[in-house]
């Protein structure tokens, strides 16, 4: 048992160093994915095992009516139902089609109900992130750490890529969070609409200028996690990702003192994503 | 006197006017609905067009046809959108069959208004135009053209998002296409309502006009509010009002309810004249009468009237307070209800029937799977809390070609192999009509079945790039839509085929199973038919 620990945890440690103690893990789609992301949220959990119960009814209502088709294609083609019948009402079987739907719907409804309560809002939030969409990247505020603290996240271009950072969903800059946190995060625009979402975290917030939407997330796993723009925002809709790194509440705590060096002021690089955008074009 | 010679004149102009006048002036429904269905046709294989150069761009990671400018890719997403909604489904299901079939089948010589059926087929040509001039001029303050907001033309993008006239010449289309579609609701409803044959009850009705007596009353009542919605946008992009800008007071979330609010009757506005029109071929192709029939009409009625209270549930990431969303989860499982009455009264049509598969019951029989499907994945975006993970991805493309888009064009086919005897007075050829079902079929199943794999996975909707690891099913789903694309020159072999060498059709092609009045009248049906009206027992 105990050689069997040790060992493990050399595995661990040696994984650690080979890949950057930085980089736990990356949730991003994986190739021919046929699922949702892996959760790494309470949120996404309850919704996932929500779809499975869905997808069971799903399929067990198509196979069913996929089945009556094909018995009613053999039965009851021509070759071996020369004469038809001619019964047009049954009261009963049309009872049992009407009742039977509005049962499974009840059932459907209380857990679908129980989640939408339990993802609306968190009661103790213990720190808030604001995110600002704009055309075409976006911005983050951390008004816990001072008002003027923000900073900007452009899309990495195919050049600026560096190893394992995946294309189209890397940024310049991360959103960092810790672990184990109840995040409250507040969604705002500066121009049209987007939305902020990051799939592991079953979270998807539309950016409305004019409104502060709210929503929460609480990461239970270190690593990097990324999503994408979801709302039609104009030309460069598929090219303002959204990169969020989860850390432990040790490092989170150093990366918040070097954020109120780096990014206090008035120095959001937002001329440099400015100037960034007019290259590519 | 002299008037009841102007009325003799003008009945010696009833017998068959020729050349251009024919089209032109044409006060018959017969005309005006071929009008429509080959203007629908026109569109159609445009919209197709626009959707295939969108999967070619798909196909593989990395910009290929739009790298030049990304915005003509949503340019091509808005087209798309806009042309098949308005412009192929709209004008093939209600003007087309409609225009063709409600009056024969309800035993009337005409639409009530057959002037006011002229200029709603007229008006839709200068939408058409407007559209299509649309993708021509500047819309971008970069000098892009083309409206590139989508067919939701969510404000702001579609006010200060776009400055250029490519917007307002697209909202004048819809206005155009809005105001003939109100008046060819009126004209069916009045024609409904008063111009049935003695005897012919509503409850004795085919189901196909029930239902386009519902979708014209669905139309009558949604349509205003696009118009009051798109008028709304007109001002805010001309005149400086702000009903959709902060800065003003205004929400851009107003827009998007008074859109849904259209939007959401609008999905069956495209899908139940199909619903009356499967009902009668799976009668017809099984020898046995609709089962449930009242069942059937009201069901249509249920889905209609649910149809209007429905409609935040494709808002469910705007930040509505958590008490709506739960009401619109609710009411909209509801609908769930009378479609499954739908599904389950045609399984039991069939059900000790003697069917025969002819190419018109293939296409129903090939839409029954595919709103199954679509219908069920509908109830899994109905709750809100997994529609958090699947709002605004590929799942959600997936669902409403699944259960609105391709299953309408499934029952257009159906619809038009059923009647096209009785329209041209010519049989298409049993072979091809079915080969083209096949292919079609495989190749929808293929372009839209692994959009559920890459919404799930999170793909969003509407980007003309995507992350490598989605190449894989964008692949598969790109070569459907080449497969489909087959089907489509296919199809439009056939019509020429038809049309030229196709067999005499019988007065009656298909037997004791079809029992509707226009199959009482010859193929082609003649120029006027029931001067004499039938009586129904």
């Amino acid at each position: 048992m105990m050689l069997k620990t040790k060992l493990t945890a050399l595995a661990a440690f040696l994984t650690t160093i080979i890949t950057g103690a930085s980089i736990v893990s990356a949730q991003q789609p994986t190739d021919w994915q046929l699922g949702f992301q892996d959760a790494h949220s309470p949120t996404m959990e309850r919704i996932i095992s929500l779809n499975d119960i869905l997808l069971w009814i799903c399929v067990a209502i198509s196979v069913f009516v996929i089945g009556l088709m094909a018995y009613i294609f053999l039965r009851f083609n021509r070759k071996r139902n020369p004469t038809p019948k001619k019964f047009s009402h049954n009261s009963l079987i049309e009872v049992i089609w009407t009742v039977a739907p509005v049962i499974i719907l009840v059932a459907i409804a209380v857990p679908s109900l129980r989640l939408l309560f339990y993802m609306d809002r968190t009661d103790d939030p213990e720190m808030t992130i604001k995110a600002i969409g704009h055309q075409w990247y976006w911005s983050y505020e951390y008004p816990d750490l001072g008002e003027d603290i923000s900073f900007d996240a452009v899309m990495l271009q195919e050049d600026e890529l560096e190893d394992g950072q995946p294309r189209l969903l890397a940024t310049d800059e991360t959103v960092v969070v810790p672990v184990d946190t109840n995040i409250r995060l507040l969604v705002t625009a500066g121009d049209v609409i987007h939305a902020w979402t990051i799939p592991s975290f079953g979270i998807k917030i539309d950016a409305i200028p004019g409104r502060v939407n709210e929503g929460w997330f609480r990461v239970d796993t270190e690593g990097i996690y990324y999503g994408q723009c979801s709302e039609l925002c104009g030309r460069d809709h598929a090219f303002m990702p959204i990169q969020v790194k989860a850390v432990s509440k040790e490092e989170y705590a150093e990366w918040a003192a070097y954020a109120q060096e780096e990014y206090a002021g008035d120095v959001s690089n937002s001329d440099v994503a400015v100037a960034r955008l007019e290259a590519a074009e | 006197m002299a008037h009841s010679e102007v009325g003799y004149g003008a009945h010696a102009d009833h017998h068959a006017p020729r050349g251009i006048t024919r089209w032109l002036y044409s006060t018959n429904h017969k005309d005006i609905g071929t009008m429509y269905l080959v203007f629908a046709m026109i569109f159609g294989v445009v919209g197709a067009a626009l959707s295939i150069l969108m999967r070619a761009e798909l196909s593989s990671p990395g910009m290929s046809i739009f790298a030049d400018n990304p915005h003509y890719f949503n340019v091509f997403v808005t087209s798309h959108g806009l042309i098949m909604v308005f412009f192929f489904v709209m004008p093939a299901f209600i003007g087309g069959m409609g225009n063709w079939m409600v009056p024969l089948m309800i035993g009337a010589p005409d639409m009530a208004f057959p002037r006011m059926n002229n200029i709603s087929f007229w008006l839709l040509v200068p939408a058409g135009a407007l559209l299509v001039g649309s993708l021509f001029v500047p819309s971008t303050a970069g000098g892009a053209t083309g409206v590139g907001g989508g067919w939701t033309v969510y404000a702001p993008l579609s006010t200060y998002g776009q400055p250029g006239p490519a917007m307002d010449m697209a909202i004048f289309a819809l206005h155009l296409a809005g105001a003939s579609s109100i008046l060819g609701a009126i004209n069916f409803i009045t024609t409904i309502l008063n111009m049935r044959a003695p005897g012919m009850t509503l409850h004795k009705m085919p189901l196909f006009s029930w239902s386009i007596l519902v979708t014209a009353f669905l139309l009558l009542l949604s349509l205003p509010v696009l118009a009051g919605a798109i008028t709304m946008l007109l001002t805010d992009r001309n005149v400086g009002t702000t009903f959709f800008d902060p800065a003003g007071g205004g929400d851009p979330v107003l827009f998007q309810h008074l859109f849904w609010f259209f939007g959401h009757p609008e999905v069956y506005i495209l899908i139940l004249p199909g619903f009356g029109i499967a009902s009668h071929i799976i009668s017809t192709f099984s020898r046995k009468p609709v089962f449930g029939y009242l069942g059937m009409a009201y069901a249509m009625v249920a889905i209609g009237f649910i149809g209007f209270v429905v409609w935040a549930h494709h808002m469910y990431t705007v930040g509505m307070d958590v008490n709506t969303r739960a009401y619109f989860v609710a009411a909209t499982m509801v609908i769930a209800v009378p479609t499954g009455i739908k599904i389950f009264s045609w399984l039991a049509t069939m059900w000790g029937g003697s069917i025969e598969f002819k190419t018109p019951l293939l296409w129903v029989l090939g839409f029954i799977f595919l709103f199954t499907v679509g219908g069920v994945t509908g109830i899994v975006l109905a709750n809100a809390g997994v529609d958090i993970a699947l709002h605004d991805t590929y799942y959600v493309v997936g669902h409403f070609h699944y259960t609105m888009a391709i299953a309408a064009a499934f029952l257009i086919f159906a619809g038009f192999y059923y009647w096209l005897g009785k329209m041209c007075g010519r049989q298409y050829p049993e072979i091809l009509g079915k080969a083209h079902f096949w292919i079609t079929f495989i190749g929808v199943n293929m372009t839209f079945f692994p959009m559920h794999f890459l919404g799930a996975a999170g793909m969003p909707r509407r980007i003309p790039d995507y992350p490598d690891a989605y190449a894989g099913w964008n692949m598969v789903a790109t070569i459907g839509s080449y497969i489909s694309a087959v089907g489509i020159v296919m199809f439009l072999f056939i019509v020429l085929y038809t049309l030229t060498r196709g067999k005499k059709c019988e007065p009656n092609p298909w037997g004791e199973g079809a029992d509707t009045l226009e199959w009482t009248v010859d193929s082609p049906a003649p120029f006027h038919t029931h001067e004499e009206l039938p009586r129904i027992r």
